[in-house]
């Protein structure tokens, strides 16, 4: 037991020690909100510095009002071929608009000339405000009142309220919960690949320099595959930690600086204000509804998936690692091992979020396999209690599978050198007595 | 007192017999030199006296005892593929292997400083072992087989990739671990070293046991009666007692020859009758190498 801890604390302080491992921790959580900030700064700069295009207009119609918020208009009173001839050598305005006469039900036959090819936006700008103007002729046409209109309108908004066990009344909002799920899917991806790879890659390091001979005649060599599973695990969570609390702390001042707060700063700062001026309603609702995400519980369940689908997964990698004598003859040997995580994963986008409820993303959360992912993804849904508890259950009874599983191969595997490795030779090995 | 005994050790693996029943005595405080081609079964031995793997039936003791946990740190092991921590500093990978082995962390420091201080290396200890020669690697691995002062040290090929200074180091290293006490077990194939160093061998051919006991014993049982005679002018036996084997012309008529001398007679009475027919210049016993008793019983059991 003694010699687990001092593998465990060994192979922390080799990983952490490490440039790339600070490299890793301090600058990744810096370069995103940093590229978040510049993006910001320069779209902003852009929209501020953004000289509006000029388009000619041909109006045989004589309808047209021009509308200057996107564009500057300018009318030509000519014939449309003249306007076009002298489009051609203009170099200073972007396009000319051609309205020819038309019939207000069925508007036809209107163009845009331009020199390079307009943006789809741009396209929907003209288009938008001609519609808009035909809209204004046809309600004079029919003697339509706008306030008539207005006054059709109703907005219905509903407001969807979940009836927890404990029969608090919760507001919910399936766009906030999916963007929680979709973040939560993809870091546990992310962090069950980039540990359970260094895993191996550790393994099949102490395999080629021939250092685990000496290693396993100290300790059993159950002991150096959990010591170093182990070990790697402490380092993730560290990681783990140290970016929640740089990204936190970092996005906060980035976007502080911006005059933007971060949504939970900002929603306390309208409690405490009790501002009741607050116009944007929809926001004020997407607050609130952050605010009753339970942060801490969905951290924690987090960290305890990724623990155990990390523990279960690394333990696979392990025996791979165990096996092959270079990262290149492993390829093939992890491709079975990612396709679990990749159903869920792609689970996640097409049915996990959309219906976190449904059969298919209830037992996808509960297989242990595939656990991990999917129950991030359902996690801020609200699981009943059985299904977490199960999964939970079952996730760990997965590990420790796969964990006796990958012993027996590692055992064998890292004294064979030279082997041509197949599933069947790992079964054999598998099957081998002490 | 025995520093290992093995009792009908076996081994089998799914396709083939690692071990077969062998049985072997290392005396305390002796270089022991455990011999035999490749694939005999020698590591296959080795890793189960260090629990690396373990025999299928048969009983191992060290020193009085039925191996087990305890004894990792009795044992000090060179496996014969010999690695360390690339991107480890020798200092620190020096004292982790110690604190494997089961030495206290103040133990470790003290035992390892004292160690690259008596080698003679005391500026590598914060170097890298990527950084360092072979040579140098070897040696710091040589230093974490016996920093931890085990009773029994187990050396696989210790002198390959060694160059014939540091060889010359590690062979003194060797043999004043022996006169504090230590028993080294040898698996080597260089049939020199054994003819210098060992004290006793024991042969492993097709994975069974084929020969054991002190070199001397072995010498003696594998004697061919044969001797080197060198002599002035040519001769031949008519006698059935003696044979010759080898006649070569040195320089003019000087020869060198080798004759056996077959039962019934001796040594002395060949003495005697050579001087009746050649000038003898000297007389002298050919006693076989290990090599050659290594060859001929190996390559005799491929025969059968």
């Amino acid at each position: 037991m003694n010699k687990i801890l001092l593998i465990i604390q060994r192979e922390f302080l080799n990983r952490v020690q490490k440039k790339s491992f600070l490299i890793a921790t301090i600058l990744l959580p810096l370069i995103f909100p940093a590229i978040m900030a510049i993006l910001v700064y320069v779209a902003m700069e852009q929209k501020k510095n953004a000289d509006k295009e000029t388009i000619y207009y041909v109006d045989d119609s004589g309808f047209f009002v021009p509308d200057s918020s996107k564009f500057r208009f300018k009318k030509f009173d000519v014939d449309v071929n003249i306007a076009k001839r002298a489009f051609q050598e203009d170099n200073s305005s972007y396009g000319l608009l051609h309205i020819p006469r038309f019939d207000l039900a069925h508007p036809k036959g209107i163009s845009l000339y331009t020199k390079v090819n307009p943006s789809p936006k741009e396209i929907g700008d003209i288009e938008y405000m001609l519609s808009n103007r035909i809209r204004e002729l046809k309600m004079q046409k029919f003697n339509i009142d706008q306030r008539m209109l207005d006054s059709l309108k109703t907005d219905v908004s509903i407001q969807s309220i979940n009836m927890s066990d404990e029969g608090l009344e919760k507001s919910s909002d399936s766009k906030v919960l999916f963007i929680v799920g979709m973040a939560g899917g993809i870091l546990m991806y992310m962090f069950i690949f980039i540990y359970g790879a260094q895993i191996m890659q550790g393994i099949i390091e102490e395999k080629t320099s021939k250092v685990v001979e000496v290693i396993v005649s100290s300790v059993k060599p159950f002991q150096l595959m959990m010591g170093k599973i182990v070990g790697l695990a402490s380092v993730g969570l560290l990681q783990f930690l140290i970016w929640i609390v740089l990204i936190s702390t970092l996005t906060s001042v980035v976007l502080g600086y911006f005059g933007l707060e971060m949504p939970q700063q900002q929603m306390m700062n309208e409690m405490s204000q009790q501002n009741p001026a607050m116009q944007n309603q929809d926001m004020m609702e997407v607050l609130k509804l952050l605010g009753q995400i339970p942060f801490g519980f969905v951290i924690f369940n987090f960290l305890f998936y990724f623990l155990g689908g990390y523990l279960l997964y690394g333990a696979l990698f392990a025996a791979v690692g165990s096996a092959v004598d270079s990262p290149a003859e492993a390829q093939q040997f992890m491709f079975p091992i990612t396709i679990p995580m990749l159903i869920s994963y792609f689970g996640l986008f097409t049915f996990i979020l959309d219906d976190p409820h449904g059969p298919i993303s209830v037992w996808l959360s509960i297989i242990p396999f595939t656990s991990p992912i999917a129950m991030m993804g359902r996690i801020a849904f609200g699981v009943p209690t059985w299904q977490l508890l199960l999964s939970m259950v079952s996730l760990i009874a997965g590990f420790m599978f796969t964990t006796w599983v990958a012993a027996r191969i590692y055992r064998v595997g890292i004294l064979m050198h030279g082997t041509k490795i197949n599933y069947k030779v790992m079964a054999k090995w598998f099957m081998m007595k002490g | 007192m025995e520093a290992l005994t093995a009792k009908n050790v076996t081994k089998r693996y799914t396709n083939h017999l690692a071990l077969d029943n062998v049985t072997l005595t290392i005396p305390a405080q002796t270089i022991f030199g455990l011999l035999g081609p490749n694939g005999a079964g020698k590591t296959t031995f080795i890793r189960i006296i260090n629990q690396i793997i373990n025999s299928d039936s048969g009983e191992i003791s060290i020193f009085g005892e039925r191996l087990q946990q305890k004894h990792i740190g009795t044992i000090g092991y060179l496996p014969e593929e010999r690695g360390l921590y690339k991107k480890l500093k020798v200092g620190e990978q020096l004292i982790y292997l110690a604190r494997l082995k089961g030495l206290s962390r103040r133990d470790a420091v003290e035992k390892s400083k004292a160690w690259v201080k008596k080698f003679d290396v005391t500026e590598w200890w914060n170097k890298k072992v990527e950084d360092l020669s072979k040579g140098m690697a070897q040696k710091v691995q040589f230093i974490s087989t016996v920093m931890h002062e085990p009773r029994l040290i187990i050396l696989d090929e210790p002198f390959s990739g060694f160059d014939p200074v540091n060889a010359q180091i590690i062979t003194h290293e060797i043999l004043e671990l022996k006169e504090k006490g230590c028993t080294i077990i040898f698996s080597t194939h260089r049939m020199e070293t054994v003819e210098d160093l060992c004290d006793y061998i024991a042969l492993i051919d097709k994975s069974k046991k084929i020969l054991e006991g002190s070199k001397k014993q072995v010498k003696e049982t594998y004697r061919t009666n044969t001797y080197w005679v060198e002599h002035k002018g040519s001769f031949n036996f008519s006698s059935p007692n003696y044979e010759v084997i080898e006649q070569r012309n040195v320089e003019d008529s000087f020869y060198k020859s080798v004759v056996r001398v077959n039962d019934g007679t001796s040594p002395n009475l060949l003495i005697r009758d050579l001087t009746a027919l050649t000038e003898v210049h000297s007389f002298i016993e050919k006693i076989p190498t290990m090599s050659e008793i290594f060859i001929s019983l190996v390559k005799g059991g491929r025969h059968e």
